[in-house]
C-alpha cells in the first residue's frame, strides 16, 4: 500500500498513546496500553502490503489483488493480543483481590539491599556465626 | 529423515493436548509427559546426527514449499540446542515431579502444570527450528505465554507481583519484535529467513541498521543484556524452583540464539559487532557486581545468569569463526550449569527451608550429597579447570586476543574479572550455606531420591562435557563456519537458486 498520511498519523497516535498507558502504574492502565500498541503494530504490518481487490482467484485480474500475507499476520496477532488481554485482567483481578490495588509494586528485596548499601553494610551477615548471634 | 523435524514441536503440543484431557489424574499426566519429553530427546539426538552427518533437514510444512509457505529447518545449531534444551527440560521434569511427591501432596504440581510445561518446550523447540521470521515470533509467543502461567503458578500474592512486571516487560519486546517484523516485510516483501539473506542485502545501509537494531532491541530483552536485564532478577527467583530452573536454563538462551541467527543469518559484516561488545561487557560486570550484593541464593544465581549472558555476546560480537563456535559451546554449557545450579538451590531450599543466607548453615555437614551437588556445577561456573566453564571461556578468550582489537582486550579483562568475582559470589554461598554452624532450626533428614537424581544426572552431564569438549567444540565450529558462509543455508531451503 502506498503509505496514506492518515493511517501514519493513526498509527503515530497509536504507538504515542500506547506508550504513555503502559507506563502507567495501574495493570489496567498498561492492559489498555498493550491493546493500543497492539492494534498500532497491526496497522502497520497492514501497510506493508499491496491494496487492491480481494485475493480470492477468480474474482479478478491477479495483478489487482491485495496482498493476503499481512492479513493473515495481523489475524495471527490479534489472536495473540486477545489471549494475553484474557491473561493480563485475570492477573489484574488477582492482584486486586490479593492487595486491593492492581499496581505494578517494587521489588522489596531490591529495596532492602539499597538500604543495607546505603548505610555501608554488607548485604549478608558474612563474619557472624549463628552462634555468636542467637 | 526429514519427517523428524517437525517432532519436537508436534509432540509436545499433542502431549499438552492430552495432558490437559487428563486434569486431575497425577498419575496418567506424569507418564504422558516422561514419554514425550523423552521421545522429544532421542529425536533431537537423531536431528543432532543427522545434520552433522548429511547436512541440513529442511521441511516445508503442510506441502506448501518456500518462500510461500513456511519451512522448518534442523541445521547442526538448532539441533544442538534442541538436544540440550531438551535433555535439560526432561531432568527438570523428573525433578518437579519428585519435589511434588516429597511435599506430600500429590495434586501438586497442579494439573495445569503438565499441559504447560510441555506448551512451553513446544515453543522452545519451535523457536529453534523456525526458517522462518513469523514463525520465530509464534514460537516465542508460545513460550512467553506458557512461561507467564507458569510464573504466576498458584496466583500468591508475591508470584503475582513478580508476575506483572515478567509480563508487561515480555509483551513489550513482543510488540517491539512485530513492529520489526512489519517493517522488514514492508522492506522487503518476505519473511523466510534463507530470502532475506539476498534481498536485505540489496536494502540501503540506514535502513538495514534500523530493521537490525529493532530486533537487537527485541531479542536483547528477551535474553536480558544489559542495560535491558532488570526484569530478570525481580521475577525469576518467586517461582517454584523446577519453573526458575527451566526459565532460567532455556528462555534467556532462546533470546541469544535468535542473536546468533539473526546477526550471522541477516545482518553479516559485523556493523552492530561494536554495539555487541560493549553490551557484554556492560552485562558482564554489572551483573556479576549486582550477584555479589545479595543475600538470597536464588537472586544471587539470576544475576550469575545476567552476567554469563555477556559471555555469549562476547562470542558473537567478535564475528569470527572461533568466536561463534565459543559462543556456541558456552551455550551448551551455560544451560546445563545454571539450570543444574537452580535445582541445587531448589534442594537448598527443601533442606534448609530457605534460600536466604543468613538462615542457612552447615549443610556440608548436614548433607554432603547437597554440597557436592551444589559445589561441582558453581565451580564450573566460575570457569575452574578442567571443567567446561573454562574451556568456554578460554576459547572466547582466546578468541578475544585473536581479534586484537582494543575493545576485544577489554572484554577479555572483563571476562576473566567477571569469572574471578563469580567464584567469589559462589564462594560466598559456600561459606554462609555449607559451612558455620548450623542454626537450631535445621534438623537432620533426608533428600527425596526423585529431586536428588535428575540433579545429579544435570551435574554429571555437565561434568561430561569437558570429556566431550573436542567433539563438541568441532560441531560448535562447523556450525559456526556454516552459520558465516550464510550459502549452506539459503541452498538448503532453495535447493540452489533463490527465487
Amino acid at each position: 500500500m502506498t503509505p496514506n498520511l492518515v493511517y501514519i498519523v493513526v498509527i503515530g497516535v497509536l504507538f504515542a498513546a500506547g506508550v504513555s498507558m503502559v507506563l502507567e502504574r495501574s495493570l489496567t492502565r498498561v492492559l489498555m496500553g498493550m491493546i493500543l500498541l497492539g492494534n498500532g503494530v497491526n496497522l502497520l504490518i497492514l501497510l506493508g502490503g499491496k491494496a487492491g481487490t480481494p485475493p480470492i482467484v477468480g474474482l479478478g485480474p491477479e495483478e489487482e489483488m491485495a496482498d493476503p500475507l499481512p492479513q493473515i499476520m495481523i489475524l495471527t496477532a490479534i489472536v495473540i493480543t486477545l489471549g494475553m488481554t484474557a491473561f493480563l485482567l485475570a492477573l489484574a483481578y488477582r492482584s486486586w483481590a490479593m492487595s486491593g490495588h492492581d499496581e505494578v509494586q517494587d521489588d522489596v528485596e531490591d529495596r532492602r539491599i539499597m538500604q543495607l548499601a546505603e548505610r555501608d553494610e554488607g548485604s549478608g551477615t558474612d563474619d557472624t556465626d549463628h552462634e555468636a548471634t542467637p | 529423515m526429514t519427517f523428524l523435524v517437525p517432532l519436537p514441536v508436534v509432540m509436545p503440543l499433542l502431549g499438552a493436548a492430552l495432558t490437559l484431557m487428563m486434569a486431575g489424574k497425577p498419575r496418567a499426566q506424569r507418564t504422558v509427559s516422561l514419554t514425550v519429553l523423552t521421545a522429544t530427546l532421542l529425536v533431537s539426538c537423531a536431528l543432532l546426527y543427522f545434520s552433522t552427518t548429511d547436512g541440513s533437514l529442511v521441511v516445508a510444512v503442510g506441502g506448501w514449499e518456500a518462500p510461500l509457505g513456511i519451512v522448518l529447518i534442523a541445521d547442526q545449531l538448532a539441533a544442538l540446542m534442541l538436544v540440550v534444551s531438551s535433555a535439560v527440560t526432561l531432568c527438570v521434569l523428573v525433578y518437579s515431579i519428585g519435589q511434588g511427591m516429597a511435599d506430600g501432596h500429590e495434586e501438586t504440581p497442579l494439573s495445569v502444570y503438565h499441559p504447560t510445561y510441555l506448551v512451553l518446550t513446544a515453543g522452545v523447540t519451535n523457536a529453534f527450528l523456525a526458517g522462518d521470521l513469523f514463525n520465530l515470533y509464534v514460537g516465542f509467543e508460545i513460550l512467553l505465554v506458557a512461561s507467564y502461567v507458569l510464573l504466576t503458578i498458584g496466583g500468591t500474592e508475591n508470584r503475582i507481583r513478580a508476575g506483572s512486571t515478567y509480563v508487561v516487560v515480555s509483551l513489550l519486546s513482543s510488540v517491539i519484535f512485530l513492529t520489526a517484523i512489519g517493517l522488514i516485510y514492508a522492506a522487503t516483501g518476505t519473511l523466510n529467513l534463507a530470502q532475506l539473506v539476498e534481498r536485505l542485502d540489496a536494502l540501503p545501509d540506514g535502513l538495514r541498521l534500523i530493521l537490525q537494531g529493532m530486533l537487537l532491541l527485541a531479542f536483547g530483552i528477551k535474553a536480558a543484556v544489559f542495560p535491558l536485564s532488570s526484569w530478570l532478577p525481580d521475577s525469576y527467583p518467586t517461582a517454584p524452583a523446577p519453573v526458575t530452573a527451566v526459565f532460567a536454563g532455556l528462555l534467556t538462551k532462546v533470546g541469544v540464539y535468535a542473536i546468533i541467527r539473526t546477526e550471522t543469518l541477516l545482518f553479516p559484516g559485523g556493523r552492530a559487532a561494536v554495539v555487541l561488545l560493549i553490551t557484554g561487557l556492560l552485562t558482564m560486570v554489572i551483573g556479576i557486581l549486582g550477584a555479589v550484593a545479595q543475600s538470597d541464593i536464588k537472586r544471587l544465581l539470576s544475576f550469575t545468569l545476567i552476567s554469563h549472558i555477556g559471555y555469549l555476546l562476547f562470542g558473537v560480537g567478535l564475528t569470527t569463526q572461533l568466536g561463534l563456535a565459543s559462543a556456541i559451546f558456552y551455550v551448551v554449557h551455560h544451560i546445563t550449569i545454571q539450570t543444574t545450579l537452580f535445582l541445587a538451590a531448589g534442594l537448598i531450599e527443601h533442606r534448609g527451608g530457605s534460600t536466604a543466607l543468613d538462615k542457612l548453615g552447615g549443610l556440608a555437614k548436614l548433607s554432603p550429597v547437597l554440597a557436592v551437588l551444589f559445589l561441582v556445577p558453581a565451580l564450573n561456573l566460575a570457569g575452574i579447570p578442567p571443567f567446561s566453564g573454562f574451556i568456554g571461556k578460554l576459547g572466547l578468550v582466546q578468541a578475544g586476543v585473536a581479534d586484537g582489537g582494543v575493545l576485544a582486550w577489554m572484554l577479555v579483562a572483563g571476562g576473566i574479572l567477571t569469572s574471578l568475582l563469580t567464584l567469589y559470589a559462589v564462594a560466598r554461598v559456600w561459606n554462609l550455606a555449607f559451612w558455620r554452624t548450623p542454626p537450631k532450626s535445621m534438623k537432620p533428614g533426608r533428600l527425596p531420591a526423585l529431586m536428588v537424581a535428575p540433579t545429579l544426572a544435570l551435574v554429571v552431564f555437565g561434568a561430561a562435557l569437558t570429556f566431550v569438549a573436542g567433539p563438541l567444540f568441532e560441531v560448535g565450529d562447523q556450525a559456526a563456519e556454516s552459520l558465516q558462509e550464510r550459502t549452506a543455508y539459503v541452498q538448503s531451503v532453495f535447493g540452489g537458486e533463490t527465487p
